[in-house]
């Protein structure tokens, strides 16, 4: 009966739309646009043909591993490499040819990169300087650009004699002084501690809003990505896999490489052998078990194809539960308790290993799940993604 | 590792007594009343008086100062050009013979350095009728080549300490590329160069091998005074002299050796 229920209210296959942000809506143009961009070293294709637009105030996010190419787009956009084809436009205006110091574009390094000679007001005044900015003119906007991000006791201060979170705010206070169109970011919060990366996170993306300029980030923890962006373009081997909303790619990622990129997941290779406009059933024969889900996919029957559930969307359980869409029975190999949550290592009689996370609700449960205990995962049809590549 | 620090204590003290008695005694011998080297007859500054109203002495003197502080300045910049090729044109075709040959001098014999820069210089002379005969400038020349290699190589490892994004940085905020070496590159390499120039300025200073095969008739350096003096009978006079060699050199590296520290601890930091 439920089953029933749910089909006449099929959950779409897509993420929800928000039509207010302007990358749903047709009448906003791109801030910055990539064009074709491609860059090689040799033989090595370092970025491989991609097209990228970002949106004004947007805080956009270049996730992937190292060597995905995504610190070379970065660099390319600051002028420090030159796209072997392919063109960037930023407010409509063609900066292939502009040469890194000349463009209106500034970039926070990975390492902060602040000049150790200067002090902490200098290294901030560098750029107002070389523009030929007239000294009180410099003095003022230093003194409130160093107010904003809270470093006006500091000014004095050589870089060497900051924290690594003064350090930070001092090297964004550097990039930003020129109200440059768009600012880059080189993993700007992979030197600080896990405490004080969430503090800044939340600094950054205020002073991003209040601002209003166009950040963008380059990052491999997804987690960063997650919180700072407005949209992620996942990256990998040179090109863009997948550009989304953190929560589009998390909840409907479009490949395999996305899914187990962004986040956990458990992955069933199947077969379609049912094929609906707003359902589908799947045989996994690793799980031995024939998965429904409750939207539709297009695609040639037969095709092989993967089941996506995240570890935190499966419900773990001693007792069979009654009306399951999917369900599934293995062996809990492993607990690790996390605090906030327990995570649970499950054995598939094929021996696949499943990750199931779950939320101690309770202080004490007397119904704790041990190691060893044969249990059911069972899991909603909607709370399932099919994966054809 | 022994752990007494009874065997500790007393093996650091036999090296230092070993490294440094014979310059104690030396010291202590410059303040003696007596003509006899190695009799004691009270303590005195005669000699000190007495070395500054040695014309060939205080000659000699000048001429070294002058070589040193002027090799040592075009060594610095030798060097430094040297070093910043070394590190920043990243693999260009012969890269590994030149840091291979600046490091040379480091380690050739100083008697081949003097004589095939003798060699040259005639060689040169003979050709062009440029040096003209050997005199001051011919040791500066020579003093230089091999003051060079010292500073290349400590420019070189500064540079290679520095994060090359510092560059990129100050690009980035709108610096032209001609101006990154005076806005970025110097004031960082700054205290390397400083130590290279105090390090140059001793090695020079106490050149003794090299400046005997190319210096002139009447532009002896001061270690070659000492040196001829020193085989005709070791005055009390050539002690002092020799003590105010000894104050001067530890001077110069104890200065460099400081620069090299406060460079050292500030790098990490940056």
């Amino acid at each position: 009966m439920q089953l029933s229920e749910q089909i006449q209210n099929p959950v779409p296959a897509q993420a929800p739309v928000d039509v207010k942000a302007p990358w749903h809506r047709s009448d906003t143009e791109p801030f910055v646009r990539i064009e074709n961009v491609s860059k090689h070293f040799g033989d090595f294709v370092a970025v491989d043909n991609i097209s990228l637009d970002i949106y004004q105030s947007e805080l956009f996010c270049l996730l992937g591993g190292s060597g995905s190419g995504k610190s070379t787009l970065l660099r390319m956009l600051a002028g420090f490499e030159t796209p072997t084809s392919g063109r960037i436009l930023i407010d409509g205006v063609d900066i292939s040819s502009i040469p890194a110091w000349k463009r209106p574009v500034n970039m926070m390094f990975q390492s902060y990169a602040l000049f150790p000679h200067l002090s902490v007001a200098d290294n901030v005044a560098f750029g107002l300087k070389r523009d030929g900015v007239p000294r009180g003119e410099v003095k003022q906007r230093v003194a409130e650009m160093l107010e904003m991000v809270q470093l006006g006791h500091l000014g004095r201060r050589k870089p060497h004699q900051l924290s690594g979170g003064q350090r930070q705010r001092a090297a964004l206070a550097r990039a930003l002084i020129k109200r440059p169109k768009l600012l880059l970011l080189d993993e700007p919060l992979g030197a600080l501690d896990k405490k004080l990366r969430e503090e800044t996170q939340f600094e950054l993306i205020n002073i991003q809003e209040n601002l209003g300029v166009t950040f963008m980030v380059v990052t491999h923890d997804q987690e960063e990505a997650m919180t700072l962006s407005t949209r992620i373009g996942v990256m990998n081997h040179g090109e863009i896999v997948q550009v989304g909303e953190p929560h589009d790619l998390y909840e409907y990622p479009q490949n395999r490489f996305v899914a187990e990129f962004v986040g956990s997941v458990n992955l069933f290779e199947g077969q379609v052998i049912e094929d609906e406009t707003d359902f589908v059933r799947i045989h996994s024969p690793e799980a031995e078990a024939v998965f429904f889900i409750n939207h539709g996919i297009s695609c040639a029957p037969g095709q092989k194809v993967w089941a996506a559930v995240r570890p935190e969307k499966i419900r773990i359980s001693r007792e069979q539960p009654q009306d399951a869409d999917n369900c599934i029975e293995g062996t809990i190999d492993e607990v690790a308790y996390m605090g906030s949550l327990s995570v649970f290592r499950v054995l598939l009689p094929c021996g696949k290993q499943i990750r199931v996370t779950k939320p101690n609700m309770a202080r004490r449960f007397d119904e704790r799940l041990n190691y060893r205990d044969r249990v059911f995962l069972s899991w909603t049809g909607d709370s399932c993604v099919v994966l054809t590549s | 590792m022994m752990r007494n620090p009874g065997y500790m204590k007393a093996s650091a003290w036999l090296g230092f007594i070993f490294l440094y008695a014979p310059i104690v005694s030396l010291i202590v011998y410059s303040f003696n009343e007596s003509k006899l080297v190695t009799v004691w007859g009270g303590f005195s500054f005669k000699w000190y008086a007495e070395l500054l109203q040695n014309d060939q002495i205080i000659d000699a003197a000048m001429v070294s100062l002058r070589v040193a502080v002027i090799s040592a300045t075009l060594a610095v910049v030798l060097g430094t050009l040297a070093g910043f090729c070394l590190s920043r044109f990243g693999r260009f075709r012969g890269r590994l013979a030149l840091s291979g040959m600046i490091t040379a001098p480091l380690v050739m014999p100083e008697v081949i350095t003097g004589l095939s820069l003798l060699l040259l210089f005639v060689a040169l002379e003979g050709m062009f009728g440029w040096p003209a005969g050997r005199g001051t400038t011919t040791v500066i020349i020579a003093h230089t080549t091999f003051c060079m290699a010292y500073v290349a190589v400590i420019v070189q490892s500064r540079l290679a300490s520095l994060d090359e994004s510092l560059e990129e940085a100050a690009m980035d905020l709108g610096a032209h590329p001609s101006s990154l070496f005076f806005l970025v590159t110097l004031p960082l390499i700054a205290p390397a160069l400083i130590s290279g120039w105090l390090l140059s300025f001793t090695l020079s200073l106490d050149d003794l091998v090299i400046a005997s095969f190319v210096s002139g008739p009447g532009n002896s350096t001061l270690p070659m005074v000492i040196f001829s003096k020193v085989r005709l009978g070791v005055t009390p006079e050539i002690n002092a002299l020799a003590t105010l060699m000894i104050l001067v050199v530890a001077l110069g590296v104890l200065a460099a050796a400081w620069q090299m520290r406060r460079q050292a601890r500030r790098a990490p930091a940056a």
